[in-house]
């Protein structure tokens, strides 16, 4: 792999794959190729050594006992926050966002998490399932945030992290806020997969991993058209 | 090892007066629910059946030959094929409508009457309640794979709640599928087992061992275990070519109207389940032949020129099947998220749809946005239709072939005169 080569890792697929993230890697593939520039992508499973030098990594939902394995692989493995530490940009989802935080809960107890975002996370009284909408921070410049969240957690930030969005459908976080962001590290409750329903949080992505300030427009007829029938929906829900 | 004539018919007569006066309640509610024109009768007899007499399952399957088959896929067709090759021996009750909860269950026996014999597709999150309440010969597990992400178990629960349920009656004779590690791990510690080999192209939910979480390693059809003994055990049932080959090293030709090889799967499956009641495959495979559709699925209707052959794919395993078995022609997709599909959508990009490049694709139904942000991402040409007349419209003369998910596949089912 060369220098102007962009590396996307996807994390332990074979532990955090429940909930179709693989479409976020297919997505931020694409758009950057219809953009020409080059990439590459790496599946890496929980028993190899996770590279500390790619640009952009993912890591996807998945129940309590491989999210735990998960998270004490990465702790033990160290490559993920030493690309971190050199200013890879990270989309985490769902039990992938909860373990990037300082602790969060699995199989009934208090698992440590990689520490990566100033947030921690619990349980709720009921499982949050069904379509989430939100008004993502306005420093980020995106539009509204849709997305399917099916999650028992519930997350609290802390002072180092932002949230990504105000809820105004949905529960995410806590029934007010949805997600955080950090840096270039963003955590989100939201499948569908995450990018296929926002296709401009896949652009920011991009512009961190490669340091541009904007990318050339894409064709965004139909999932401007999803968008706008999801936002709908779960305004009506 | 015939025993139909060892059998103790069940008649009405033998009922205890409660489960009388519920089958005949049942009956005719189902009768009635049917003339009114809101379904097939197959759930309503039976819920209204059970408030009567909550045992009335247990008394309708008191002296039947049962077998049931369960799994994510397959399972319709599958009941289908194993009801008509026990049919060699005598008249066979089945819930051929799927409906394939208890409620359907009783409705399918009473509605059958005094039969020797049983064949019953089970719901797999019942399957544990239904072997209590029919004490089964035979069960036939099929297949574990990722099914309605916001509501169902995860596939190691479901492993573990059927080895639970195995355990606990190991007189029952299991019939399981020998390339599914799910499967295998819940059936390999019951006292009876004939292992089959279908083939798994979906392989995506067994990548970690349910024994001991190491990771699982396949090659040429083989699996194992890397971590403990766990591997793919000796099957005595395997498709081979275009025919099954049977414990005793006979091959049999298998020459079915259903398309694709699952569907011969399906039918070694069926046919080791007959065996295990004494049907010799020379028997039966004829008897497979004459399974034309399975509650609409694989039913091919002609329509202006067009003829139409509707696929159901529920899942990622079932939708990477429906591609095996669709023809290389105009090919329409549906999806809908209604509650019996589960309301979320992610699971498109556990699927791959590039088979489908070089086909013209028409995408529809309710969710058909999601589809349309799927095939972009995977480079696959298509266009959006509103209605179905719109997509036959669309089409030239010939084949078209229909895959859709399962409320989608029941709409378009109905715009077809619920064809069978
Ligand atoms: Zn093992």
């Amino acid at each position: 792999m060369s220098e102007s080569t962009l590396r996307i890792v996807w994390i332990y697929p074979d532990l955090l794959s429940t909930y179709g993230d693989r479409g976020n890697m297919l997505i931020l593939a694409r758009r950057a190729a219809l953009r020409g520039i080059p990439v590459e992508t790496y599946s890496i499973r929980s028993d190899q050594a996770m590279p500390a030098t790619a640009d952009i990594y993912l890591i996807g939902g998945g129940e309590d006992g491989p999210q735990a394995l998960a998270a004490q692989r990465l702790i033990a493995d160290g490559g993920l926050h030493r690309a971190v530490a050199q200013g890879a940009a990270v989309l985490a989802v769902c039990a992938g966002y909860q373990l990037f935080g300082a602790s969060f809960f699995a199989k009934g107890a208090q698992c440590a998490g990689l520490d990566l975002l100033d947030i921690r996370s619990d349980r709720g009284e009921t499982r949050a399932v069904g379509e989430v909408r939100g008004d993502i921070d306005p420093r980020l410049g995106l539009p509204p945030l849709t997305g399917f969240e099916n999650h028992g957690g519930r997350t609290h930030l802390g002072p180092g992290v932002a949230p990504l969005a105000r809820v105004t459908a949905g529960i995410g976080n806590d029934g007010q806020t949805e997600g955080a962001w950090h840096g270039k590290i963003l955590g989100t409750y939201a499948h569908g997969p995450a990018l296929a329903r926002n296709p401009a949080i896949a652009d920011l992505l991009l512009r961190w991993a490669i340091g541009a300030d904007s990318l050339a427009p894409l064709d965004d007829t139909w999932a401007d058209r999803l968008r706008g029938e999801r936002l709908a929906a779960a305004g009506a829900a | 090892m015939s025993v139909s004539g060892t059998l103790v018919a069940v008649t009405d007569g033998k009922l205890p007066l409660r489960a009388k006066v519920a089958t005949s309640v049942s009956r005719t509610a189902a009768a009635l629910s049917r003339a009114a024109g809101r379904g097939d009768g197959s759930v309503i007899g039976g819920w209204i059946g059970l408030k009567i007499d909550p045992d009335l399952l247990r008394n309708l399957a008191a002296g039947r030959a049962i077998a049931l088959v369960s799994g994510t896929n397959g399972k319709t067709t599958t009941t289908r094929f194993a009801a008509a090759a026990l049919g060699v021996l005598g008249p066979v009750a089945t819930n051929s409508f799927g409906a394939n909860m208890p409620t359907g269950h009783t409705s399918a026996l009473a509605k059958a009457g005094a039969t020797p014999f049983a064949v019953l597709e089970v719901d797999e999150h019942y399957l544990a309640r239904v072997i209590e309440e029919t004490h089964p010969r035979v069960v036939a597990l099929l297949n574990l794979s990722r099914d309605q992400l916001d509501r169902a178990k995860e596939v190691a629960m479901m492993a573990q709640m059927w080895r639970t349920a195995l355990a606990a009656h190991p007189d029952v004779h299991v019939v399981a599928n020998a390339d599914d590690p799910m499967v295998v791990w819940s059936a390999v510690n019951t006292g009876q087992v004939t292992w089959f080999s279908a083939g798994q192209r979906w392989t995506d939910d067994s990548w970690v061992c349910p024994e001991c979480g190491s990771p699982i390693n396949r090659a040429q059809g083989d699996w194992w275990c890397t971590g403990c003994p766990l591997r793919r055990p000796q099957a005595q049932w395997t498709v081979e070519d275009d025919g099954v080959l049977d414990p005793r090293g006979d091959w049999h030709l298998v020459k079915l109207q259903l398309p694709g090889h699952v569907n011969l799967g399906n039918a070694a499956t069926a046919l080791a389940v007959a065996a295990e009641f004494g049907v010799r495959p020379i028997e039966a495979v004829p008897r497979l032949a004459s399974v034309a559709s399975v509650a609409g699925r694989y039913a091919q209707v002609d329509r202006d020129g067009r003829n139409i052959r509707l696929l159901l794919a529920k899942n990622p395993a079932s939708w990477l099947e429906a591609f095996d078995m669709a023809e290389v022609a105009p090919t329409l997709l549906s999806i809908n998220a209604r509650d019996p599909d589960g309301f979320d959508t992610s699971w498109l990009y556990d699927v791959d749809f590039s088979p489908l490049r070089g086909r013209p694709v028409l995408i529809t139904g309710d969710r058909a946005y999601d589809l349309a942000v799927r095939l972009e991402v995977n480079e696959v040409p298509f266009r959006h239709v509103k209605t179905f007349d719109e997509a036959i419209r669309a089409t030239p003369p010939g084949r078209l072939e229909v895959i859709a998910n399962y409320t989608a596949f029941q709409d378009i089912r109905a715009e077809l005169d619920r064809v069978n």
